[in-house]
């Protein structure tokens, strides 16, 4: 009874349910200590708006962060990693604070100065997670600032990351030339005007007017704007690869020379508001296309995860050092939930290691002392020390990382699309429009020759091309990013579109990593024998118990557990309530070897074996759904680095002749995808963990699996939210209709441009025939491509849902 | 004809004026975090003085 009365109680600070012994403090409930610490912090220093602004903005603070944990800010060269700006008075630092998420959190981090008068100001960047903090360098530090944020929740996450790069900014050239150009071409629209409603011929010296403040306005566009498309070119012309980029240079020099020309032989005006018109639609269309999500990276490698100090016992005392200073040799203490940082061997403790982020495998392993254990791997329980026997750099997973072949395969992304190829052979279909032109003007009236040539090669540019392409990819990575489907760039949708090959990691992937669904199977549980069982499993924090704890779902009863014994790596036994019973492997429980292929833990009551708990991974949700619509479209395969216990449930679910590999080890991973791609297969590769990493990085399109955006994701070209895996076919339809967008909106497209070098041939091509036919043109083309790619996203049932606050857009 | 040429004069300066302006936006930093200025706007500017229980 006792239990439903404190359930309606939640914690004033985090909202979470105070439980059976909530802390009275302030006329208020918290759920622990940690929570009541931060009130009385903000009490204090009257801050409490923050519980006004949102109610229970905290988040819990069970977990406590050890102290002297930021002691390693005191070395300066690995506090310089945070510092942007520094001089004798003040230093501006910036700390990524991933716990910030309501506009709670944005108001205290605004009001640092309030607990702590040495803070000068402190401004947030919600999107990045970011707080720029400007303090005073004589009264306080960078490590009094993140024992301060820590105690009040915001415990910033600094990382080896911090140390090895300077921050990248955002490239902002591309907007700013977006911007000239739409200022030129606006006011060159205007100022032709006269030209396309004709002017009187006593009124030429105010045309010649005219024409020359066009010839001014063109000359930023020329020379500063489509720069953007000159260096593109070059790039792809020094690679021996012709882009799209390259007669779209041409044509725009062609417009350009032959409308200074013009100008200058006071002959005609030009076409400096094309010029400058179709320069300014292709801006924006790439300034569109290359959207990025500020708060995603997908770069990520090792030293993202890995801390950016740990602490090294010398000579008995613990001090801290950056990882790249831990050098062979050296004593290392890990405590409770920090990441092992280099191999070494244990020395002294019991180490419970969680490799699941690395491996795969679900289960915490028991390693003695004097065993080795990996770095990546994530300690779980008590501290313990470690002899260095690989400096960081050397390490398995380092090493791993830092392989020659993951290196080199860097894609080269802008080479790869159709769009390419097409208008190459759209350019020499053109080159040979002019020629014929040119060679039919010559014996009919050479004077035309110039004129029909230029014209056929401004007319013809494949800009229309371009700008469907860029404004198809722009359109379809916001449609997909709403959809928390983020893509790194507008080639990956290409990519995705000529996947034939679906490759999944298992553990966390398909599944949650968490041992949810257990089965019991034997006698008959009466409800005082697993009160019994619960009680005991209860005294060890194995996962397998805590799973089988949280199955039963029951209160723990008040029972005394006599002779409690824990067996490394077997199981656990105890007297409870004067019964004996035994949890744990079944050799240790039976005595007899076990088959190997089920996770299961067996329960003996007196030496009687009463039945076992098969413990299953839980599979996401709708995974099943997702896999047989899959399998009818694509060859799917499962690399699993776990055992091979679900291995009967996954031929069941993906069919009997998929391919499946359980025990890969991360190179094995990377063999795999190598192996399909020989056999030439476009593979996909969904994963979550470091153990994915190189097959992420070897596929043709990796995909990172994260529960959150924020989180954590290894280096790939796509991060999903593992709630919209089930939507994976939906938005792999939607990148394949992209390019059938792209293409309708060409055939339009050449269309205006067969009018176009009708005009153009003939050599009556007349400003204001240019001046309607290229915006219209143009304006038609978005319209079509943005309107086809909307549709086609509502009719796949992508665009119904609302934008909310947390979309990173 | 004069006033035309005032005029053209008048335009282009304007429209000059808008495009640095633009440009000043967007290097002052404007645009980079579009999620906290509407919400810090909404703040009171001495929370702390009515809030002291």
């Amino acid at each position: 009874m006792e239990s439903t009365i404190h359930s309606q109680i939640t914690c004033y600070h985090c909202g979470e349910n105070v439980g059976k012994s909530p802390i009275h403090a302030h006329d208020k409930e918290f759920c622990c200590e940690g929570c009541r610490m931060v009130y009385e912090i903000l009490n204090d220093n009257g801050l409490c708006n923050y519980y006004d602004i949102e109610k229970h903005p905290g988040l819990s603070q069970k977990i406590k962060v050890r102290q002297n944990k930021f002691a390693f800010l005191d070395d300066l060269a690995i506090a310089q990693s945070l510092v942007s700006f520094k001089n004798e008075e003040q230093t501006h630092i910036s700390l990524y604070l991933p716990q910030m998420h309501c506009s709670s959190c944005l108001w205290l981090l605004e009001n640092l100065h309030k607990l702590n008068h040495h803070i000068i100001s402190s401004k947030v960047n919600f999107t990045r997670k970011e707080v720029y903090i400007v303090f005073d360098n004589n009264k306080t530090s960078v490590r009094k600032i993140a024992e301060l944020l820590t105690s009040i929740g915001y415990e910033p996450y600094i990382s080896l990351n911090n140390l090895s790069k300077r921050k990248s900014f955002l490239d902002k050239s591309k907007i700013y030339k977006l911007g000239v150009a739409g200022f030129c071409f606006a006011n060159i629209m205007l100022f032709s005007f006269p030209e396309y409603l004709g002017i009187d011929s006593k009124e030429a010296g105010l045309a010649y007017m005219f024409r020359l403040l066009n010839v001014m306005l063109a000359l930023p566009v020329f020379f500063y704007s489509a720069t953007e498309f000159y260096s593109s070119a070059w790039k792809s012309l020094k690679h021996g690869f012709l882009n799209i980029d390259a007669p779209i240079v041409l044509a725009i020099w062609v417009t350009f020379g032959r409308s200074m020309y013009e100008v200058l032989t006071n002959t005609g005006a030009g076409y400096f508001d094309s010029m400058s018109g179709i320069v300014f639609f292709m801006l924006v269309g790439r300034v569109l296309q290359d959207k990025t999500y500020q708060q995603l990276s997908f770069e990520r490698d090792y030293t993202s995860y890995f801390p950016i100090a740990i602490t090294r016992l010398k000579n008995s005392v613990e001090e801290s050092v950056a990882l790249p200073e831990i050098k062979l040799n050296d004593t290392l203490l890990i405590h409770n939930e920090e990441l092992i940082p280099a191999d070494g061997i244990i020395t002294r403790g019991k180490a419970l290691i969680d490799y699941s982020f690395v491996t795969g495998e679900s289960v915490p392993v028991e390693k003695q002392m004097g065993e080795i254990v990996y770095a990546g791997g994530k300690q779980v329980g008590g501290n313990i020390e470690i002899l260095v026997i690989k400096e960081v750099a050397q390490s398995y997973l380092t090493r791993l990382w830092n392989r020659d072949e993951l290196q080199k395969a860097g894609k080269n992304d802008n080479e790869r699309s159709f769009v390419h190829l097409l208008s190459r052979g759209f350019t020499w279909i053109v080159l040979g429009i002019a020629l014929t032109a040119a060679v039919y003007w010559y014996v009919q009236d050479a004077s035309k020759v110039w004129n029909a040539v230029t014209a056929v090669l401004i007319v013809a540019c494949p800009c229309a091309l371009l700008l469907s392409n860029t404004f198809t990819n722009g359109n379809i990575i916001r449609i997909l990013g709403k959809n928390h489907f983020y893509l790194r760039n507008a080639q990956v949708i290409e990519d995705i579109a000529n996947v034939d090959y679906i490759v999944f990691d298992k553990t966390g992937t398909l599944t949650t990593g968490k041992y949810s669904d257990v089965q019991y199977e034997g006698a008959e549980l009466t409800t005082a024998v697993l009160r019994k069982i619960v009680v005991l499993a209860n005294q060890s924090t194995h996962p397998m118990s805590r799973s089988i704890v949280a199955w039963a779902d029951m209160k723990i009863a008040d029972l005394p557990v006599m002779a409690f014994k824990e067996h490394q790596g077997k199981g656990i036994e105890g007297i409870v309530d004067g019964d004996l019973i035994m949890l744990g492997s079944p050799e240790f429980v039976t005595g007899k070897k076990h088959d190997g292929l089920q996770s299961c833990v067996y329960v003996s009551i007196e030496d009687n074996i009463i039945g076992k708990f098969v413990l299953g991974n839980n599979y996401r949700q709708d995974v099943d759904v997702l896999i047989n619509q899959l399998k009818k479209r694509y060859a799917l395969a499962v690399l699993s680095g776990d055992n091979t216990g679900e291995k009967k449930k996954l031929l069941q679910m993906l069919g009997a002749g998929t391919h499946l590999r359980f025990n890969q080890q991360p190179e094995n991973k990377l063999e795999a995808i190598g192996e399909l791609q020989m056999k030439g297969h476009k593979v996909m590769m969904i994963g979550d963990g470091l153990n994915d990493a190189g097959a992420l990085k070897a596929a043709n399109v990796g995909v990172a699996l994260t529960d959150s955006s924020n989180n954590f994701t290894p280096a790939s070209d796509v991060i999903i939210e593992a709630e919209q895996l089930p939507k994976l076919l939906t938005f792999i339809r939607l990148c394949k209709v992209n390019k059938k967008v792209v293409l309708t909106a060409f055939v339009v497209s050449v269309l205006y441009n067969i009018i176009g070098i009708y005009f153009a041939v003939t050599g009556n091509m007349s400003p204001l025939i240019a001046a309607i036919l290229m915006p219209s043109s143009s304006i038609s083309i978005l319209l079509l491509t943005f309107g086809t790619s909307n549709i086609v996203a509502t009719l796949l049932k992508l665009k119904q849902n609302k934008l909310n606050l947390t979309t990173p857009d | 004809m004069s006033v035309i040429i005032v005029l053209l004069c008048a335009s282009i300066s304007v429209a000059g004026l808008f495009l640095a302006a633009f440009i000043w936006s967007v290097k002052n930093g404007q645009y980079d975090d579009e999620a906290s200025p509407p919400i810090r706007m909404l703040f009171d500017d001495n929370p702390d003085k009515k809030n002291v229980s």
